[in-house]
């Protein structure tokens, strides 16, 4: 048979080719969908107005000495008693439909946010603390995790509220008992697969310990399943506190959310004063459908199997 | 000398990825051709080009991928621009393909009849009892037993080597001109892998079927093919008869492959590996693609070889090949 | 497949049995039934006669048993605003829900498929841009807000449809049901489309999803090789590999539909169980409530065993009992 080159020289191995940072490329990705950058950005705009409400708004609507029972039911565009423009009409209290909606706004969101990031952080932990103990603990809350995600939120929602009561904190603590399960089970899932994964058998070999390794190394790698679901779940959320507030069993009278505004303006619209109930409702669905564009950018972006 | 028409003619096919990264030049200009009743062996690593050159030929390129020139003679005609419709009537019937993962190339929940059945009635009026005659025929030849009772049956329930069996019972079963094997016994085990390149060369013989046979292994391809195409980075690099070409490489490349293989190196020794790493295919060097891994390159290989034909029915893509070694 | 279903069985009994107990226990916490059922102005001896009659002073556990005991035979107690079963109260309105749900999930399917499939095949072209973002539209829309527009333009203003309610029964399998009447059907397309919505945007995904991800799959690649027509490589190939997770997501909806006709039956006055049970809660009606929550959760335990026995059928990888050769 041949012997080998007799000719041999050091090789040259290959330029190797320019990886960019992940996140410059998350940001390339994302951007690709001008949908979704557009929805980033209205949803930002909504932030704000939500933020800014008490300033941009021209009358505080739940002031009672600022707004004026005779102006109730005006219709979009119309002048009110003291000169006032009802952009958007107003309610049957006299109440600006655009005050209105900010102040809304703000209750919407509020709610949204804050129960989403308690919801993800209490899931988190309960989802660690399932994929790092194993064994009985994990079999246990994987099954209250599974038993809670076959029933529907609204369900969960209704019966924790007739037990609760009405009010912003207890409306809270509805939505995060609704969500915290997808984030402990998607943070278990993915806390299970990274563990069995070298770097982080390198990461104990180095007797680095349990938690600097779970929350250094193994959190950042679930953290793009957990953005997605965080962000659906947002929405979700907004849309779910808007329902139960529209039943009459959410949010009371004094913190008006989206929901309740067009649940008050229900029993007009058979008298034609339709403006009650649609411009919130305009509100409501620009926002969940903002966050849910940006979410759907966002899966596209990070599931690693669709990547060209 | 045999003075058919051959089967299959390539030439100078070109089949470019246009990906977001750039155009990746998966074929650059391979030509090569069958004919009737022979094997022809295409070996390459992963990303030389081998198994996109036979999906160009049956027309099966997923996006972004698409010929960009050369012909595809397929017995005289050229089937590159080929109407759809027209596609469809020859794949499965004059020329098919075997797939690398059976388990993934069967669809799991459809049974072994209907998916051998339906390759036979795609191509013609067929009774139901005469497709299933046909499909226990095609399963008996390949090797399987109790055909009749295993056609009830679905993929996930047959052993790894079964499967191939099957999927190389549906490429024949509408006695093809021309079959292209991708990989299909990479999976298997060696004793199995034995059987299968029988049977496999049995069959073509005896129909005379044109047979290509993907893989990355040059011992399977030593006792089953009679001609070797070596690809590297989208070109064929060396061609000739696998007794001609494995006996007396000319390009380095080859060389390279031929020493990498176990049995050849003496014990003992440190294993021969070709240095180097296979080129992105997106940051191909200019001029020849081996020359950074290339004991013999110089700055002539700066420029892109062309086939040359330094010795009867050997064909090289080489400015410095192996000629003189050969005492 | 027998020890499958008696495993399941058993499973379901243990959660039904843990879940009557949570729902027991909350509600109990709800409201004052002393308050409820006896006149304020009787008597501290009258309000202890009825106390006492009604069960109401033994210890919660002693409670729960009565009640489990009697949910075992079938009776769940007797709402306290109607005075009749509330099994009773409940299964008198569940035909009707379960008649809007039914269609709304039909609708969704019917629709649903088709145009994910369109959306996988041609998955950058305009059509099917505009097919994704109206699935956007579908969940991201409050699904109140559109009942109450759908009214607002098609009964007001347009005054095609009916502004609320159900239509004409007729008697079907000793049911009574409306869709097979036109005055029934009138008033059941609104509603309908607004329960629809929801999961008709979630099917149209899921098969796009399925699409997406099955048409790259090596034995489409096969399927085609054989010289398959596209049409049999799609419709067969393809559609019954997607099938599998549709159908289980449209089956563990169906129960989560059930619960969400809550919002529709509001918004379309639809005399269903949803709108009896935001009543009930509103008025801390305890058995009807306690009802309800048991009876749903008892429907979704056998819509989930439904489900895994389906998928067992749909994909020969899954079945019991199944040896390798």
């Amino acid at each position: 048979m041949n012997s080998l080159p007799k000719d041999s020289a050091p090789m040259i191995t290959g330029k190797p080719t320019d990886l960019e940072a992940p996140f410059h490329r998350l940001i390339r990705d994302f951007t690709e969908s001008k949908l979704a950058v557009g929805a980033l950005v209205v949803f930002i705009c909504i932030i704000l107005v939500a933020l800014l409400s008490p300033w941009i708004s021209s009358q505080n609507p739940y002031d009672l000495a600022e707004i004026d029972i005779l102006d109730g039911r005006l219709p979009p565009g119309s002048k009110g008693i003291n000169g006032m423009t009802y952009l958007l009409g107003t309610d049957d209290q006299g109440r600006d439909m655009l005050s209105a909606m900010f102040y809304g706004l703000r209750i919407s969101l509020g709610v949204g946010v804050v129960s989403g990031f308690v919801a993800l952080t209490l899931g988190t932990l309960i989802g660690l603390a399932a994929a790092y103990l194993g064994g009985k603990t994990d079999d246990l809350l994987m099954r209250i995790v599974d038993l809670q995600l076959g029933f529907p939120s609204i369900l969960i929602a209704m019966i924790l509220l007739a037990v609760l009561g009405r009010g912003v904190d207890k409306m809270v603590c509805a939505l995060v008992v609704t969500q915290w399960a997808y984030f402990a089970r998607i943070v278990r899932g993915a806390a299970l697969s990274e563990r069995k994964k070298e770097y982080i058998e390198a990461a104990e070999c180095l007797a680095l310990s349990p938690s600097r390794i779970t929350f250094r190394h193994l959190l950042p790698n679930c953290l793009p399943p957990l953005i997605v679901v965080g962000t659906v779940n947002v929405a979700h959320a907004i849309a779910l506190e808007a329902t139960l507030s529209f039943l009459g069993i959410g949010l009371p009278i004094t913190e008006p959310s989206l929901g309740l505004l067009i649940s008050n303006g229900y029993e007009y619209i058979l008298s034609g004063r339709y403006w009650i109930s649609f411009f919130p409702g305009v509100a409501l669905f620009i926002t969940i459908a903002s966050i849910n564009l940006v979410a759907d950018q966002l899966r596209e972006v990070l599931n690693p199997r669709l990547r060209t | 000398m045999n003075c058919k028409v051959p089967t299959l003619m390539v030439e100078e096919l070109r089949t470019h990825f246009f990906t977001k990264q750039g155009v990746v030049k998966a074929v650059d200009g391979v030509s090569f051709a069958v004919k009737p009743g022979s094997v022809i062996g295409l070996v390459g690593e992963s990303g030389s080009g081998k198994s996109v050159t036979g999906l160009s030929i049956i027309g099966l390129l997923d996006h972004p991928g698409r010929i960009v020139s050369g012909k595809i003679l397929f017995q005289g005609q050229d089937i590159v621009n080929l109407p759809e419709e027209k596609m469809r009537q020859l794949r499965g019937a004059r020329l098919s393909m075997i797939f690398q993962d059976s388990i993934a190339a069967l669809n799991p929940v459809l049974r072994i009849d209907t998916q051998m059945m339906e390759a036979l009635r795609a191509h013609g009026k067929i009774e139901k009892k005469m497709a299933l005659e046909c499909a226990i025929e095609a399963l008996s030849k390949v090797g399987i037993p109790s055909a009749k009772e295993r056609l009830k049956c679905y993929p996930h329930q047959f052993s790894g080597g079964m499967r191939q069996r099957v999927a190389i019972a549906i490429a024949i079963v509408n006695r093809p001109d021309l079959v292209i094997a991708d990989e299909p016994t990479t999976a298997l085990d060696v004793t199995i892998q034995a059987q299968i390149l029988s049977e496999v060369q049995k069959l073509c013989r005896e129909n005379d079927t044109a047979l290509i046979w993907i893989t990355h292994d040059l011992t399977v391809v030593a006792g089953l093919a009679d001609d070797l195409c070596v690809m590297y980075a989208g070109k064929i690099v060396e061609k000739g008869s696998v007794d001609e070409v494995l006996s007396r490489p000319l390009h380095p490349y080859t060389v390279g492959l031929i020493g990498s293989v176990p049995s050849h190196n003496h014990r003992g020794r440190p294993l021969y590996q070709i240095p180097g790493m296979t080129p992105a295919l997106l940051n191909l060097p200019d001029g020849c693609a081996f020359r950074e891994r290339c004991p013999r390159a110089d700055k002539a290989c700066r420029e892109d070889p062309t086939m040359s034909m330094p010795l009867p029915n050997r064909e090289v893509r080489c400015f410095h090949p192996h000629l003189g070694d050969y005492s | 497949m027998t020890v499958f279903l008696i495993r399941r069985f058993m499973q379901s009994g243990v959660v039904l049995l843990a879940m009557s107990v949570l729902v027991f226990v909350g509600v109990y916490a709800i409201g004052d039934p002393i308050a409820l059922l006896i006149n304020p102005q009787a008597t501290q001896s009258e309000i202890d006669l009825a106390i006492r009659n009604l069960g109401l002073d033994r210890p919660l556990w002693e409670q729960y048993i009565v009640f489990l005991i009697g949910a075992l035979k079938g009776n769940l107690g007797d709402s306290f605003i109607h005075n009749v079963p509330a099994l009773k109260l409940i299964f008198r309105r569940l035909p009707a829900t379960l008649e809007l749900v039914s269609l709304a999930m039909l609708m969704a399917v019917i629709i649903g498929i088709p145009l994910g499939m369109w959306a996988g095949l041609k998955a950058k072209s305009i059509s099917s841009q505009t097919i994704m973002a109206g699935s956007i539209l579908g969940f991201s829309l409050p699904s109140f807000w559109v009942g109450i527009m759908l009214v607002i333009v098609f009964s007001i203003t347009l005054g095609l449809l009916p502004t609320s309610g159900r239509g004409e029964t007729v008697n079907f399998l000793g049911v009574g049901v409306s869709f097979l009447t036109w005055d029934g059907i009138k008033h059941l397309i609104l509603p309908v489309i607004n329960l629809s919505l929801f999961p008709m945007a979630l099917v149209i995904r899921l098969t796009r999803a399925g699409m997406q991800e099955t048409l790259p799959l090596d034995f489409v690649k096969l399927a085609r090789a054989k010289g398959l027509t596209t049409q049999r490589v799609i419709l067969v190939h393809v559609l019954k590999n997607i099938m599998i997770p549709i159908v289980t997501v449209v089956g563990i909806n169906f129960g989560g539909l059930l619960a969400f006709a809550v919002v529709t039956e509001t918004v379309f006055a639809w005399p269903g169980m949803g709108k009896l049970i935001i009543d009930s809660i509103n008025l801390l009606d305890r058995p009807v409530v306690v009802a309800y929550l048991l009876l749903t959760v008892l429907m979704f335990t056998i819509i989930n065993l439904v489900v895994d026995i389906f998928y067992s059928v749909l994909d020969p990888r899954v079945r019991l009992g199944d040896r390798k050769e």
